[in-house]
């Protein structure tokens, strides 16, 4: 066991405050220094069932949560029972504490509250204690609470006795407190604290676990915030000058939903909570057509419902931004899980020939710069784009550098005249604004907004003359066709070219040629590049890409790296390599080069399997790698 | 100065400013009812003297969503039953528009149903136009959710089990602001009934009975009608919610034994969504569209909400 890095999970029941408590925590540890990276894990219920939230900290980069953790904070006791069985409709089974302690680590330390447990569980938790070298520490945190303010602070508890555990200041976890509550409430939460250390560091220890050895890193870090992957798309949109959002809840697209909704009334937006998905995207379209920046935005059975307004949005060119928060499927599946099993859907849902941009980002980083080109993507080019990520990324924080958000904002509606410039335009004799001209070099043909003198046309999701008349007419068709698929050749470019490149993420050594490679999409690059750190380390010879557009596909960029390995395992969190199959589809090939390595039990990858995975795959022993992935061999010949 | 300045600006009108000048003109069947609401909405925007670049006509799918083809503003022939979503969000972001939706009654009441009673609930400033011919025009005479009980079509060859719906008892408890029934048959009314609609501020429900000689021929739809204002036997009091209830019940049960009422139903004042929404602070004061015209607005970032970040 090492001492380099902190992985602390607190766990407990829905409803026992582990969100807030957990998110406090992460800025105190974020305050003093660290870097954190959050994985929160809930059951698809109001209350109770078995919840936790890890926060990873470390001086380093943290883009992934670790194989397991090393310390758990259980406030209830839940811990004591089994997740898995009946959970959902809360017929809980006790089982024995082992199955809810599985992923706790060697020498790992546990704090619990003392009257969880009746005398049998103590004695297995014993037992297993011993065999796998974990420190237990029972306090009484509930009676503590009780008795010096009330139950529900017996989390302020557990946090007084992590410090101790771990020789960690109070000074942080005191200034958040006192920057969040007031009065009464903040005296008897300081209180707790206090005492909580103090009875815990009368104890004598037996772990050598402490809080991580900071090296060279600022003792205080004022300039970190912590952010959400939801967060960072939300704020993108914000920036971007979106003002109008429609949408109907569905997890874990509800997050971003909720933060623009709690945020753009004091913007001087609107919000609007509609009947239905149909509904949300269509307003979507409603407002971004009269001159607003609008986006909208679901989860799979939602994003199913939207597939007909999507359809509308790219044959009238009306510019929106779509989010697709994945959750693992078919139908309502598991709405708490992530997955990325709906990248098909987003790709190509909506009849006809798919003609829409999709961002995959990889991190909370990512999520921001990619939702930010989404929106300029679909205004120059009056086209959808959809960021598609998933409830990983949604929930997950990581500490940002603040100046990262301190960006220029960008109100323009991109390929919009004014009425100066429809003067000039081209008008059908009778008057008409040519909106839908068939030549333009780009495939952008501008456009007006109701109210504008002079720039009358018609829209139809009817194939359309250049005024916007319904028209069957076989070479307008063609043209029409041509000039909306140019626009894709035409953002390929443009993308390939930014600076930005936040579309891939490869490590190390962009043009060497490498023995192996690894290819991810969207949340899991951060664990990939971690695994892939190992694997350079453990002396194998591995180059990772991390593809975050994914149409229209980079092409050239993704044929580069594949062609500078010798074979390449695709991580993806589905259960028939969606990924992969987009890959070969647009590149006509590299089948036998591709292994895939997939995980899609509701829970992200850890690096110690993808670790494991890629050793599966240069083995040639195709045998799953473990229980909870699932390994396919490359195309044979 | 505006951004849309065709918006508002008092002037004469000529008719024929809201005839597109481009083929194709109107491909209904002869004789069809919806001509009558091409040319009332023509008299009522000429009436209102209104420009066509103030207003966003958004219709639906099949014969009727075609109005916004061969009536000459900003239109949007949207897809089937979602002209209300769009145009309601139009409004929002511009609620300096003109903004009119339309469509048929499988349209409306069928597969838009759902945004139907939503849109009357939220009272949003706008007129919807149900051309109601009580079939399915476009895709050929299947039956529609106004079709009477009996009703047979090629989809229902033994005769529809099915009561209609009743679109104007379903306007009234949904939250409409402001419903009325004109025909077709009755160019006049409906007219004027369309100038009302549009002068109403808050959501106003139009039922517009509309025949089709091609797919419909039975209908009653051509049947002359009796205006329910005009006639004593009602003694219709249209800001009694209770009174206009009945008399629309009346009037839905009537249709169905061949008799047409028409006129205004009812009407309350009560402040549209958009107003209640400037109340609550959730919506401008300045129609939102200005601002991306609007060079020296200062745009809020998120780096204003970092604090609660740190
Ligand atoms: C999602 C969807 N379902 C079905 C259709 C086919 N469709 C086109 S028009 C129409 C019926 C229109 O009937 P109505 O609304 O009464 O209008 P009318 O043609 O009578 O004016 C249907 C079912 C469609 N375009 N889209
Ligand atoms: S089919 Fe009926 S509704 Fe359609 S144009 Fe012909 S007459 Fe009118």
């Amino acid at each position: 066991m090492t001492n380099d890095e902190l992985l602390w999970r607190i766990a407990g029941g829905s409803g026992d405050g582990i969100d807030s408590t957990s998110q406090n925590f992460a800025k105190a540890l974020m305050r003093s220094g660290f870097n954190v990276f959050t994985h929160r894990h809930y059951p698809s219920r109001i209350r109770g069932g078995h919840t936790y939230v890890e926060i990873r900290a470390a001086p380093y980069d943290v883009q992934s949560r670790g194989d397991g953790y090393n310390f758990l904070l259980a406030l209830g006791d839940s811990f004591a029972r089994n997740p898995q069985e009946g959970a959902y409709y809360g017929v809980e089974e006790v089982k024995p504490l082992s199955e809810n302690l599985d992923e706790l680590r060697e020498g790992g330390v546990i704090v619990y509250d003392e009257g969880l447990l009746d005398e049998a569980d103590v004695a297995d938790l014993d037992e297993r204690a011993a065999e796998n070298d974990w420190h237990v520490y029972p306090l009484d945190l509930r009676g503590l609470a009780r008795e010096h303010g009330r139950e529900v602070m017996r989390n302020t508890a557990g946090v007084g006795a992590t410090a101790a555990l771990l020789g960690m200041e109070l000074d942080p976890i005191e200034q958040l407190m006192e920057e969040r509550m007031s009065g009464e409430i903040l005296e008897q939460n300081l209180e707790i604290l206090e005492l909580a250390n103090d009875q815990m560091s009368d104890t004598e220890f037996t772990h050598d676990l402490r809080i991580p050895d900071q090296g060279d890193q600022a003792d205080e870090q004022d300039d970190q915030v912590l952010v959400s992957g939801s967060t960072s798309i939300a704020y993108a949109a914000l920036d971007e000058g979106c003002r109008f959002i429609a949408g109907y809840p569905m997890t874990p697209w509800t997050d971003v939903f909720t933060i623009m909704s709690q945020n753009l009334p004091a913007f001087g937006g609107i919000a609007e909570q509609v009947e239905d998905e149909i509904a949300a995207a269509s307003l979507a379209i409603g407002a971004s057509h009269a001159g607003v920046k609008a986006m909208s935005g679901s989860s799979g059975g939602g994003f199913a419902l939207m597939s007909e307004p999507l359809g509308l949005a790219e044959m009238a060119e009306t510019p929106i931004v779509l989010v697709e928060a994945m959750r693992a499927g078919p139908s309502t599946g598991m709405p708490t899980k992530p997955e990325q099993g709906d990248l098909e859907h987003v790709l190509y849902t909506s009849q006809g020939d798919s003609n829409r941009v999709v961002f995959a980002p990889g991190n909370t980083e990512e999520a921001y710069e990619q939702t930010r080109t989404a929106f300029q993507i679909a205004y120059d080019y009056q086209i959808p784009s959809i960021v598609v990520y998933d409830q990983k990324l949604s929930g997950e924080m990581t500490n940002v550098d603040e100046s990262f958000f301190d960006r220029e904002p960008n109100p323009s509606l991109g390929s919009v005249l004014t009425e100066e410039e429809i003067e000039d335009a081209a008008h059908h004799e009778s008057g008409k604004f040519n909106r839908y001209q068939h030549d333009p070099e780009n495939g952008v043909s501008p456009r007006t907004i109701p109210g504008q003198e002079d720039g009358r046309f018609l829209v139809t999701g009817n194939e359309h003359t250049p005024q916007g008349h319904i028209c069957e007419d076989p070479d307008n068709r063609i043209a029409q066709m041509d000039r909306r698929m140019r626009k894709l050749d035409s953002i390929r470019a443009e993308l390939d070219e930014s600076e930005q490149s936040n579309q891939t993420l490869v490590t190390p050594g962009e043009d060497e040629q490498y023995q192996y490679g690894i290819m991810t999409f969207g949340s899991q690059q951060g664990t990939v590049k971690e695994a892939t750190e190992r694997l350079n380390e453990q002396g194998y010879s591995v180059k990772m890409l991390g593809v975050s557009d994914l149409m229209p596909y980079p092409e050239d960029e993704v044929t580069a790296f594949l062609d500078s390995v010798e074979q390449c395992m695709v991580v993806e969190m589905n259960a028939t390599g969606q990924f992969r199959g987009l890959t070969q589809k647009e590149l006509g090939g590299y089948g036998d080069k591709m292994t895939g390595l997939l995980k899609y039990n509701g829970n992200p990858f850890e690096p110690a399997e993808v670790v494991e995975g890629f050793e599966t795959s240069i083995s040639g022993d195709v045998d799953a790698p473990g229980q909870t992935t699932k390994f396919v061999p490359a195309a044979g010949d | 100065m505006s951004a849309f300045s065709a918006i508002g600006i008092d002037r004469e009108v000529d008719q024929n400013e809201f005839t597109p000048g481009i083929e194709p003109q109107a491909t209904w069947c002869p004789g069809c009812g919806d001509f009558g609401v091409l040319k009332a909405l023509k008299g009522a925007m000429t009436e209102l003297g209104k420009n066509p670049d103030e207003v966003f006509l958004v219709t639906g799918i099949g014969c009727s969503g075609k109005l916004s083809s061969y009536f000459e503003s900003y239109g949007y022939h949207s897809i089937h039953g979602r002209s209300l979503p769009i145009s309601r969000a139009a409004k929002l972001a511009n609620p300096d528009l003109e903004v009119v939706a339309a469509g048929g009654d499988g349209d409306g009441y069928g597969i838009g149903g759902n945004h139907f009673m939503h849109t009357a609930r939220e009272n949003h400033d706008m007129v919807y136009i149900v051309f109601n011919n009580e079939i399915f025009g476009l895709t050929k005479g299947q039956t529609s959710p106004t079709s009477p009980k009996g009703h047979k079509s090629k989809t229902q060859p033994h005769g529809s089990a099915k009561d209609p719906i009743r679109p104007l008892s379903m306007s009234l408890s949904a939250g409409a602001s402001y419903i009325a029934r004109t025909a077709a048959v009755n160019p006049r009314q409906a007219k004027d009934i369309i100038v009302e609609a549009i002068e109403h501020d808050g959501f106003a429900h139009i039922d517009f009975l509309t025949q089709c000689p091609t797919w419909n021929k039975d209908a009653k739809q051509y049947v002359p009608y009796t205006d329910v204002q005009d006639s004593d036997e009602f003694e219709l009091d249209v800001t009694d919610r209770r009174n206009a209830s009945e008399v629309m019940y009346e009037a839905e049960s009537r249709l169905a034994e061949g008799e047409v009422l028409t006129g205004r139903f009812y009407r309350d004042d009560r402040p549209s969504y958009g107003q209640e929404k400037r109340h609550t602070g959730e919506m401008p004061e300045v129609p939102l569209a200005e601002r991306y015209f609007n060079d020296d607005y200062e745009w809020e970032r998120s780096a204003d909400l970092m604090d609660r970040h740190r």
